[in-house]
């Protein structure tokens, strides 16, 4: 299947939607279907063979904060022109609310369109003014997809309609090798976290509490902790003073450092109180193939397939996480078990996995359509006079 | 003896007049700072007004037109008048002199498109729109500018040592000025989506 994919987004700046798009894409091909990704990206920035660059995206206030969109009637002519030599069976718009390309490609399209919703809009109020000047390309979606029910929830509340949830895939391959950072994860054993330290449903106090338990009993153990904070000194103030050096705060990391993260200890903790419905940072745990303790909330106990696959300990009860920690630590054989568990068991949320519910979607809209092709009412605007 | 009296009595009038003339000279600039405000308030308003039109009109891509009625959204979502609710007091979510500064942005991404001009001229009703938005907003550009040299003149006025002294601005607030960005003109260097 011809498919083309429009992303609102600069290319050359990292990000979520980015992100989904380039594993979606990626993970279509490895399935055998043709894919183009149309996406802002300045001139000189190198991109993959499958992405058309719609020129440098234009720094903008929107929404209160600054984003860099393709807007105007140049980034009109330069999708309708990817759209016409592109002749796809189904267009796949990125977040269409943004105004940017993936607005201007409903706009100036007919045919089997299928748009995903990424984020979560608090405030409805913006989209009743708003509304009234998207709303031709908006009417064109054929099939929505949201990536949570958050997102979800949006849409049905604030557009109407309704929307396939279709959460975002892990792209395990990716996790599968790093090299651990220097001097981990070390003789003593070390366990790892990685998360905002300050959201209490993370539960990073869980896993301190734990720590003063383990700590004491095994002098060689350390904790590798990564994520965001507000003030990271205070993290390290929980603990009692003896304890403070054997904890290392790396801040937020980058992708690739975060991989090297999950390989740096012997056992990661998922100690989160609730407010998951995936738990992402587990599944790309899982992906690297060490050994998880989680606590035993819904969403992990699904995705450890109850306990198979990793450790699952009473949500919020510190001692017993400890417990179950420190037996995990003491017991390699059973690390290996529960390793090789994770890594079969997320494979079903690898993005080839997603990617088929996605095209199943794009099956879905195509029936009885004819391919995707220019509308009338992208054409009353001029042809792109500079190229 | 007398000569004296008359002297002393003379003196004190003349201070009497001098500081009630001060006085009167600092509230006539206070009222002056509100009619500033308003004539402000006023063309920031029109702006909106306008800028919304043009979002609406069907003349632009519709990119385009939802980043200026989500620019103008932004205006209206803030409550208080130009310049007057110190920050911190307002319930909106964001200042009024940001979200305004916001919408000056939005305007010039969208004016500075190179042939923007062009890709329009012939569609109806589009040149007197484009017209009707762009003296709006050199209207806030006049607006805004009187507004703060009557604000930096009753600034002056009660800063005085005298009027200080004697309070002689009673309890009016000093007035704030209202910085924004409000060119139209974009930057020789950010010529968007050029080649």
């Amino acid at each position: 299947m011809k498919i083309g994919i429009a992303c609102p987004y600069s290319w050359d700046v990292p990000g979520g939607v980015q992100q989904h798009i380039r594993d979606l894409a990626e993970a279509l091909i490895d399935e055998g279907h043709e894919v183009s990704v149309i996406s802002p990206a300045d001139d000189d920035t190198p991109l993959p063979p499958y992405v058309v660059g719609a020129g440098r995206a234009v720094p903008v206030p929107y929404n209160g904060s600054v984003a860099r969109l393709s807007f105007g009637f140049l980034s009109v002519s330069r999708v309708r022109r990817w759209i016409r030599d592109g002749a796809f069976d189904v267009l796949h718009v990125h977040e269409p609310e943004i105004p940017s390309l993936s607005l201007l490609a409903c706009w100036v399209a007919s045919g089997p369109i299928v748009a995903t919703v990424h984020t979560a809009i608090p405030r409805s109020r913006i989209l009743l003014v708003t509304y009234p000047v998207v709303r031709t390309g908006m009417e064109k979606i054929n099939g929505r997809i949201a990536v949570s029910e958050a997102a979800r929830t949006t849409l049905v509340e604030h557009i109407g309609g309704d929307a396939v949830v279709i959460p975002n895939g892990v792209a395990t391959r990716r996790y599968r090798k790093a090299d651990p950072l220097p001097g981990w994860p070390g003789p003593g054993g070390a366990i790892g976290f990685l998360g905002r330290l300050d959201e209490p449903r993370k539960g990073l106090s869980v896993l301190l509490k734990a720590f003063e338990i383990l700590g004491p009993q095994r002098p060689g153990l350390r904790l590798l902790i990564a994520g965001p904070a507000a003030d990271a000194e205070e993290v390290l103030h929980r603990l009692p003073a003896g304890l403070r050096d054997r904890v290392v705060l790396l801040g937020q990391v980058s992708e690739d450092d975060k991989v090297r993260v999950l390989h740096s200890v012997d056992v990661f903790c998922s100690p989160n109180t609730g407010g998951e419905s995936f738990g992402i940072v587990t599944a790309e745990a899982m992906a690297a193939g060490v050994p998880i303790v989680a606590s035993d909330i819904d969403a992990f106990r699904q995705v450890l397939r109850d306990g198979e696959a990793g450790e699952l300990f009473a949500t919020g009860d510190a001692a017993d996480l400890a417990r179950a920690a420190g037996r995990l630590l003491d017991d390699p054989a059973r690390q290996a078990r529960l390793s090789a568990a994770a890594l079969a068991a997320v494979a079903d949320y690898d993005w080839s996995v997603v990617a088929r519910a996605v095209f199943s979607v794009y099956e879905t809209v195509v029936l009885g359509s004819t391919p995707v092709a220019v509308t009338a009412s992208g054409s009353d605007f001029p042809q792109d006079g500079l190229s | 003896m007398i000569t004296d009296i008359v002297i002393v009595v003379a003196a004190a009038l003349l201070a009497g007049v001098y500081v009630s003339w001060r006085a009167g000279r600092i509230d006539r600039l206070h009222a002056r700072v509100e009619m500033a405000r308003t004539a402000l308030d006023v063309t920031l308003l029109r702006r909106s007004s306008v800028a919304m039109e043009l979002a609406t009109s069907g003349l632009l891509d519709p990119a385009t037109g939802l980043l200026l009625a989500a620019a103008v959204y932004g205006t209206r979502s803030t409550p208080g008048s130009a310049g007057l609710v110190p920050a911190g007091q307002q319930g909106g979510e964001r200042p009024r002199d940001l979200a305004e500064s916001d919408l000056t942005r939005a305007l010039r991404a969208a004016f500075s498109q190179p042939g923007f001009r062009t890709s329009l001229s012939g569609k109806d009703g589009a040149d007197e729109l484009l017209a009707e938005v762009e003296a709006a907003a050199h209207q806030v550009f006049l607006a805004r500018k009187f507004y703060n040299d009557v604000v930096a003149a009753t600034r002056e006025a009660r800063a005085r040592p005298l009027a200080r002294l004697l309070r002689l601005s009673g309890k009016a607030q000093a007035p704030q000025f209202f910085e924004m960005d409000d060119s139209l003109v974009a930057e020789k260097s950010s010529a968007p989506l050029g080649r």
